[in-house]
């Protein structure tokens, strides 16, 4: 076949397109998974949490989360007396390294795990100009990374800030719920590394799934109720100083 | 930073250029809404401004855009914002509002009003002008009377639309921001009338500055009787907008919900200069004291003009930190009302000062140039045109 320099210049775009086309790989695919089967939460129980850092420290390696960004994190709360809404509240590092020798005295310690609400009514998806943010069938809100125009109003939108700016990607970002491991059968990864059980994966529509139970004889709170975002985040002992 | 914030909370995601692009389209709707007063309600004492007002407002809604396309992650990818608009989204109608308005309203409107003129210079300029004008004529060299009646009509019917949808296109602005229920320094219904009124009231002072400097330039006199009277929609205005924000902020501290302390606590520290003496007192109660004087004590003509001069600057100062209190004041409190971070311009970046003084600049040199194309002050006719009148 001859060639001229005319249809190599030609060529050569399409030969990149195709070659970074093959480099990419074909999609994982969940034969097993039917997402109309499935409705995804959270349950997280806080006096089940220790601070360890352990979820934060997971969910960065297997979500390859930039340095200084969250997908989730974890605040740790001192509540003197009566001051509910004065908590002091920190999170050095998203509390990624566990968290230094706080107050003890004159009031009540506890950690709060945060993440994403993959809310029902979500803010953040409202907003969306194009529509990269979407609603998975089974109750997952996701980013369309090739499609989100990375002008941020969804990072405004969500009121728990758990969304920020991907300084490499140059989009919006935030919690998965694991979603590449959820479609196979597996737990999320901040799930699977917690020590104490903090954390729960709930499959809302599983009959079987023991959060059932659990929300019928607990009292479960989930964040700022009154935004009404339909959030599946549901917190046990929840204390009302939580922002 | 102070206090708590969220972890993804210490970055600001909205930069001095998403202040710039409310700004720059208020200037648009106001300086619209100027003119539509002397085309629909027959206001003849501002016709002087109408041409300039018209051009003011298309240089600045072409440049509108600008500072939201430098600021995306993915600009190449803006224009999914046409193609797959997300319904729900407050921001994705933002290119519909802008085209409708600068396609089927301004540059409609213009070209109408301008038509006898192009068509005037298409006769008497030659070589690379004279192709230019006959492109603008877009071949329609029928100036005859019946013609331009027709123009004049088709242009009243289309500022009438206009007007509205100038409405449309700040009010929207402000739902940009009004409609964040997770902010509650942005979320009130009164955003959309706060930021139409304040656009109103920029406009305003904008086209009467641009007055006053073309005037100047052209070493012609003033027409007092239009600067009266602009300075005049400009206190009368201004008066509501003042008011507004005072509803806004006396509702606020009335109300003191769970944000209010935090709020206050920034109105305090962080936007003391930028809201308290920037916006509300050089801004808002220096420019509406001057105005007021004008309107109750009989100036001579020379210290008006000084006076209006003056209060359009100041004017134009506040309504620039209104602008910024509400875009940048609005990131710098933690959702968790437990903290706040801060904002450091930067220089030389993509979302520095410099982009964001030429983008500042630029809506003042295509207005130059649209002058120079289209001269907002009668075009003499040349001999023998108005008889291509019957073609």
């Amino acid at each position: 076949m001859n060639l001229n320099r005319r249809q190599i210049l030609l060529l050569l775009p399409a030969a990149a397109v195709a070659w970074d086309f093959l480099l990419a790989g074909n999609p994982e695919g969940s034969p097993n998974y039917k997402m109309s089967d499935h409705w995804w939460g959270m349950l997280i129980d806080i006096a089940k949490c220790i601070g360890c850092g352990s979820c934060v420290r997971a969910c960065a390696m297997e979500n390859d989360v930039p340095e200084g960004y969250f997908r989730t994190w974890v605040e740790r709360y001192h509540v003197t007396d009566w001051h509910i809404e004065n908590p002091e509240v920190d999170s050095p590092k998203g509390g990624m390294d566990g968290f230094p020798p706080g107050k003890t005295e004159g009031g009540k310690n506890f950690f709060v795990p945060k993440m994403c609400n993959q809310c029902v009514d979500s803010p953040c998806s409202q907003v969306c100009p194009v529509g990269a943010t979407f609603h998975t069938p089974d109750g997952v809100v996701l980013v369309d990374y090739d499609y989100c125009l990375g002008c941020r109003y969804c990072i405004q939108a969500c009121p728990y800030g758990c969304r920020f700016f991907h300084p490499q990607k140059h989009t919006a970002d935030k919690c998965t719920l694991c979603y590449h491991r959820i479609t196979k059968g597996l737990t999320t990864a901040c799930c699977e590394a917690c020590p104490t059980g903090a954390r729960q994966l709930a499959d809302l529509k599983n009959p079987n799934d023991p959060i059932h139970a659990f929300l019928k004889t607990h009292a479960v709170q989930v964040l700022k109720p009154h935004l009404a975002t339909g959030s599946k985040l549901f917190y046990n002992s929840l204390d009302g100083s939580v922002r | 930073m102070e206090g708590f914030m969220y972890p993804n909370e210490v970055e600001l995601q909205w930069s001095i250029l998403i202040v710039l692009y409310p700004f720059l389209t208020g200037l648009v709707a106001g300086a619209f809404i100027l003119a539509s007063l002397e085309r629909v309600f027959r206001v003849e004492e501002v016709k002087p401004t109408y041409r300039l007002a018209l051009l003011t407002a298309l240089a600045f809604l072409i440049v509108a855009p600008l500072p939201l396309q430098l600021h995306l992650g993915h600009p190449e990818r803006s224009l999914e914002m046409y193609l797959t608009p997300h319904r729900s989204s407050a921001m994705a109608m933002f290119g519909f509002v802008y085209l409708w308005y600068l396609m089927a309203v301004l540059v409609v409107e213009i070209w109408l009003d301008y038509r006898r003129d192009i068509v005037c210079l298409a006769e008497s300029s030659r070589g690379v002008k004279g192709a230019l004008y006959r492109i603008l004529a877009l071949g329609s060299y029928n100036i005859s009377p019946a013609a331009l009646r027709i123009d004049d009509r088709v242009g009243w019917i289309i500022t009438l639309i206009g007007i509205p949808s100038a409405f449309l296109l700040h009010g929207y602005v402000g739902f940009i921001f009004g409609s964040v229920k997770a902010n509650p320094w942005w979320s009130t219904p009164l955003m959309p009338v706060v930021f139409l009124f304040s656009a109103m009231v920029s406009g305003i002072a904008l086209v009467l500055l641009m007055y006053m400097v073309t005037c100047a330039i052209r070493r012609v006199a003033i027409d007092m009787r239009c600067l009266d009277t602009i300075a005049k929609y400009l206190f009368y205005t201004f008066v509501i907008d003042f008011a507004l924000e005072m509803l806004d902020l006396i509702h606020r501290i009335y109300e003191s919900d769970e944000s209010f302390r935090s709020l206050d606590f920034m109105v305090h520290t962080r936007l003391f200069y930028s809201q308290i003496l920037m916006q509300i007192f050089l801004g808002t109660l220096a420019p509406l004291a001057l105005l007021s004087l004008t309107q109750m004590i009989g100036f001579p003509a020379a210290a008006r003009r000084r006076i209006y001069a003056i209060a359009s600057v100041f004017t134009l100062v506040g309504i620039f930190a209104m602008r910024w209190n509400v875009v940048i004041g609005g990131q710098l409190f933690s959702k968790s009302f437990l903290g706040y971070t801060s904002y450091k311009v930067h220089l030389i970046t993509r979302e520095g000062l410099l982009p964001a003084v030429v983008l500042m600049i630029l809506p003042f040199a295509i207005l130059y140039l649209l002058i120079k194309i289209l001269p907002p002050w009668q075009v003499e006719s040349p001999v023998g045109a108005e008889m291509h009148g019957d073609d």
